[in-house]
């Protein structure tokens, strides 16, 4: 069996404490929770630390409450199945219970965090190979290697985001609080991603996603539609999530968010927009959906035909509006 | 009857389900080594140099080997000696084997291995069937065969097929694709083997341990009577684990070298590099109808994409034309077949072999000609089946048959025909058939093809038999049969089976053949053994030997026990052994070797789905399989070989693709390479139709293979009801319904598939006479 290459594990106190081992074992020391995304990228040797920083212990982690306010606040450590057995999610960000409920398999779901999930390493199937499968094919851009095996044409990592999770979080305008060494910050989970297959979050290697705030949402309406080949296990190679607030049958304010058809989750400004002010009419949501699947262009670096999945976006968009306003 | 026919627990299933069972991988003997193959990074290269220093220097390294060490070249097929356990020379496929590395631990194996410099001359890969038909830019893959990189071709003709086409009216021509997959059995393959005192022992998770057997001791240069190997309890085979392996000849020459035990179980990724899978088939069809749906003649070519090697390949391009004559009643038939070599990892037998592909492409061919005449597709089929204790066009014979019985019982339960028409929504009807074990061995002989010895003395009653149970069932069957004989309890018997070093021959777990053949050879020593019994056990109760009943651990009014002490003091030590060989059944032509049977099994499919037409994917809602058992000898354990079929079909119709780019694999782990999971599986209603076969024991016929084959035409005929376009290519991915619904869209034809089938230099067929036995009338 591919075996792992040993390393050192640490167990540390705090989010602070583990930030500042990860900051100065620099470039050798990474972070790790359920493991489910980790453990087999590092049988393959896609990373190779020498230490791992374990933080699914952290009591602050692992917890997951209302806000005074009516929001809510979930700890990075919280696993996806804990978040599909949550009441008041399911009740008021129904969306992002769909979305965690999509991932993978029960038991991965039992394992894996949704602090994990937010910052999933981007995926494509010419870098997600064993060592021996990527030197036989040619090291690529993002691991060992120094060009692109998909679009070689230039130096740019093409991986494709494949959290289902972190769309309905931008949807929902969800914030993530990142501890470094010197403190702590809140961000809104949009800015977290960028452009680039590599470097993928802006957020530094170093620093821990403590907890995920929803800020309330009361009467808005959300969902996630996914495309995946089968029924369970496969990441997404497309999804949609949407939020809307519907009032006397007028949409007043909506969300596009896609997952699964760039290196970072795309947020479809311009078509949900088209939305406000009209209420759930079939043409229209279809000729959003167009809109929000004109600029997705995907690349053969994933399950089933490109040229398929480039076509579906619109059919995913349809069924989540359409699901959303329900 | 009191225990054949009874849906008792496997006698495997406690250990199974309690994770007791020793699988290969968990056997360890104090001082083992671990042994990693290193692999050929390239699809096609000469191998220049090899530097082993580096890795025989890593510190826990005992011994490093490569093909110089084990020179000797094999095959599973005599004809087909085209395998290194090590290649020195050229490496053929990524993941060709290059040399093997025995550690203290797994860990410095791998790293050692990694250590091993070797120096290729990179050579142009051939890709696909029509780069291999062509000249090659560099040398021939192997140097047999050809022109160009053709493995093997044949032609055959039988019947007047000139006469037959202008008997016709209406004649059709289909062009088909079944791509390539692979058997993903749960446990990938392991081997530990031992040499002790000049005698070496191999457990393995093969399906074959009699082949294993006579390769090690080709390759090794040792007698047979050095060579124990036993075959372990299995995660699954499929027919991936049919052929002898690398890492298995690897294992037992580095235990020879190190005097140590060695073992090697593959990595998921190697697995699918070991492959043997299904032969990606190229297949070009033309038939000859009367109005009313009767065949009058059937053109069949095929073209195979044999991957790196041999294997079972020439077996598997005769199996593509051998069965299409065992449903229907062709009077005239010619087939061609070629295989070619290409870059990839070699393709052999997997569950069907050689006739998943034609049964698809014929199954739709005839539906796609019902269309043309108006008529319905099941009638066409019915017009065309064969009959019972007919001979084929092609010198088969069959004895039992329920094709009727199973398409009657399928249609019924699956209200097939009065079904629900709407956009979207589809059902398939489908047919097939297949052997009941092949009636020649691989290499010729005319010894049995299984053997039996059953021992009995006060530790109770000991089967031993080299039949290989690959969780298909085959010791409870066997159990269940001597069970029945002695008048006791399939868990009352103990079995030694799949080990060569204490059993009698069996010749493996492929062809559909252990029910049947070793099931055969157990009831003979079984009766041979009850015979003997009841002779003593008639002289204490005073009545006929054949008055003596027998159930419930009783001869009559003795206990089991008592017998056999009374026997004993008679006879002193007791064994009988049975044995068995099928009848001469191949017909009076070369290639004739492939196709016959003792028997054959028959299935009927019916598969009921949703397919969206915005999306074109597929939501598979039941499947109802009929199926000709012959006789169940434990129903629990058919239905799920039938379930098992089912899966893998649908796996086969709907996702499952032994993918290449260029010549590099694309998928080779479990998670990028696709089958169903069980949230995909749909509700199976299986069917057992008993038609008591004359030969089989208790009249019992196969039911490992059989099953798979209708499914997958039954699903694309079934998405042809939805949406009335014809996907001749399978997998049917979502994105091959769209681009079929496309060319509806726009006028053109309603299909997605090959365009055209090479123009192959098949050989001058061979004219064969019909057999003299009265066909059905045209």
């Amino acid at each position: 069996m591919l075996r792992l290459k040993p390393f050192r594990y640490l167990r540390p106190a705090g989010a602070e404490e583990a930030a500042a081992i990860v900051a100065e074992f620099d470039g050798e020391a990474m972070l790790v929770a359920g493991g489910t995304d980790l453990v087999p990228k590092l049988k393959r040797r896609q990373m190779e630390p020498s230490i791992l920083v374990g933080i699914s212990h952290l009591e602050e982690l692992r917890s997951l409450r209302s806000t005074p306010e009516g929001g809510m606040e979930i700890g990075a450590a919280i696993t996806l199945a804990e978040v599909t057995r949550n009441k008041d999610l399911e009740m008021h960000w129904p969306g992002y219970v769909q979305a965690a409920s999509l991932v993978s398999s029960p038991p991965l779901r039992n394992l894996g965090t949704i602090g994990g999930n937010l910052m999933v390493d981007t995926r494509c199937n010419y870098y997600d190979m064993t060592y021996e499968w990527r030197q036989a094919a040619g090291f690529c851009l993002k691991k060992d290697g120094d060009a692109c095996r998909v679009a070689p044409a230039r130096p740019h990592c093409w991986a494709v985001s494949s959290s289902d999770t972190a769309p309905v979080a931008i949807a929902l305008d969800a914030t993530a609080v990142l501890a470094g060494p010197e403190g702590r910050r809140e961000v809104p989970v949009e800015s977290l991603y960028q452009d680039d297959g590599i470097h993928y979050t802006t957020k530094q290697p170093y620093e821990v996603v403590t907890s995920l705030h929803f800020p309330p949402r009361a009467g808005w309406r959300s969902s996630y539609v996914k495309l995946r080949r089968r029924g369970s296990i496969d990441f997404p190679i497309g999804g949609a999530a949407v939020a809307l607030v519907i009032e006397g049958g007028r949409i007043i304010d909506s969300r596009i968010v896609l997952s699964g058809v760039a290196s970072h989750p795309v947020v479809a400004v311009e078509a949900a927009s088209y939305l406000v002010g009209h209420s759930l009419d079939p043409e229209l949501v279809a000729e959003v959906a167009d809109h929000a699947a004109k600029p997705v262009k995907p690349l053969d670096n994933a399950d089933l035909a490109y040229t398929w999945r480039k076509r579906m976006v619109k059919w995913l968009v349809t069924q989540a509006v359409l699901e959303a306003g329900k | 009857m009191r225990v054949v026919g009874k849906p008792l627990a496997k006698v495997d299933a406690r250990a199974k389900v309690t994770g007791s069972t020793l699988y290969a991988d968990d056997l360890i003997f104090s001082d083992t080594l671990f042994c990693k193959l290193l692999r050929s990074p390239h699809p096609y290269a000469r191998i220049k140099h090899m530097d082993l220093n580096a890795a025989k220097a890593v510190e826990g390294v005992v011994a490093v080997i490569t093909g110089n060490d084990l020179p000797v070249k094999y095959g599973i097929l005599p004809i087909s000696q085209d395998e290194h356990a090590l290649e020195s020379e050229k490496v053929r496929y990524v993941g060709d084997p290059v040399a093997a590395v025995a550690a203290f631990d797994e860990e410095t194996a791998a790293l050692a291995a990694e250590k091993i410099r070797v120096e290729y001359e990179v050579l142009d890969p051939v890709t696909s069937i029509e780069e291999a038909l062509s000249e090659p830019t560099d040398e021939p893959i192997h140097d047999y065969g050809g022109p160009a990189n053709i493995h093997k071709m044949a032609a055959l003709s039988f019947g007047d097929l000139e006469a037959g086409f202008a008997e016709a009216d209406h004649i059709r021509e289909d062009v088909f694709f079944y791509g390539g997959n692979t058997h993903l059995p749960m446990e990938q393959h392991s081997a530990i083997a031992t040499y002790v005192n000049g005698k070496l022992t191999l457990w393995s998770s093969t399906q074959t341990p009699h082949y294993v057997h006579r390769t090690i001791s080709k390759v090794l240069d040792l007698p047979m009577q050095a060579i124990r190997v036993v075959a372990t309890p299995h995660g699954g085979g499929f027919g991936g684990k049919t052929d002898p392996f690398s890492h298995e000849l690897a294992v037992c020459k580095l235990a020879m070298v190190t005097g140590k035990p060695v073992k090697c179980t593959l990595t998921r990724e190697e697995v699918f590099y070991a492959h043997r899978g299904r032969h990606p088939v190229l297949m070009w069809v033309r038939t000859g109808m009367k109005s009313n749906g009767r065949i009058t003649a059937m053109h069949f070519k095929t073209a195979l994409d044999g991957g790196a090697y041999g294997s079972y390949g020439v077996a598997t391009m005769f199996y593509t034309g051998a069965l299409q004559t065992t449903t229907y009643d062709i009077p005239a038939y010619r087939f061609e077949g070629a295989r070619v070599f290409t870059n990839k990892a070699p393709c052999g037998p997997k569950r069907g072999h050689g006739t998943p592909q034609p049964r698809f492409a014929l199954e739709l061919h005839l539906d796609k000609m019902a269309e043309d005449l108006g008529l319905d597709p099941v009638e066409v089929r019915r017009r065309n089946y064969v009959s019972p204790n007919t001979t084929t066009v092609n010198w088969l014979r069959i004895t039992s048959c329920g094709l009727e019985e199973i398409t009657d019982q399928v249609l019924q339960a699956s209200s097939y025909v009065n079904r629900q028409r709407a956009v979207g929504h589809g059902m398939g009807f489908a047919v097939a058939s297949y052997l009941c074990g092949a009636g020649l061995p691989i290499y010729w002989n005319k010894l049995p093809h299984s053997e039996c010895l059953i021992k009995l003395d006060r530790g109770g009653v000991t089967v031993y038999c080299g039949a290989t149970d690959i969780g298909q069932g085959s010791d409870t069957v066997i159990a269940t049969l001597v069970a029945e004989e002695l008048g006791l309890w399939p868990s009352d018997i103990r079995l030694v089976t799949g080990d060569t070093g204490f059993a009698p021959v069996d010749l493996g777990s492929y062809s559909s053949r252990v029910t049947f053949m070793a099931g055969n050879a157990a009831l003979d020593a079984a009766r041979k053994l009850r015979n003997l019994l009841a002779e003593v056990a008639a002289e204490s109760m005073g009545c006929l030997p054949g008055e003596i009943v027998t159930g419930d651990g009783k001869f009559g009014t003795l206990s089991f026990e008592e017998t056999t002490q009374l026997a004993q003091e008679r006879f002193g030590a007791i064994s009988t052994v049975g044995s068995y060989r099928p009848p001469d059944l191949a017909g009076p032509y070369k290639g004739s070797g492939v196709g016959p049977s003792p028997a054959y099994s028959y299935s009927a499919a019916v598969v009921d789905i949703d397919v969206d037409p915005e999306t074109g994917i597929i939501k598979v809602n039941k499947v109802w399989l009929a199926h000709d058992i012959g006789r169940s000898i434990n129903p629990v354990s058919v239905r799920g070989q039938v379930e098992g079929g089912v899966y893998m079909g649908l796996g086969e119709a709907l996702m499952e693709e032994q993918a290449y780019r260029k010549a590099m694999p694309k998928q080779p782990s479990m998670l990028d390479y696709k089958s169903l999971t069980s949230v995909d599986m749909p509700e199976v209603e299986t069917i057992l139709v008993e038609t008591d076969d004359p030969e089989g024991p208790y009249g019992a016929k196969e039911v490992g293979q059989g099953p798979l084959l209708p499914v997958v035409p039954a699903v694309v005929s079934a998405v042809h009801d939805a949406l009335g376009v014809w996907i001749d290519q399978v997998p049917v991915t979502p994105d091959k319904i769209m681009k079929a619904l496309d060319a509806k869209a726009k006028g053109q034809a309603p299909r997605f598939g090959p365009k055209s089938f090479p123009d192959i230099a098949y050989p001058q067929y061979v004219k064969v006479d019909t057999p003299h036995v009265a066909t059905q009338a045209i």
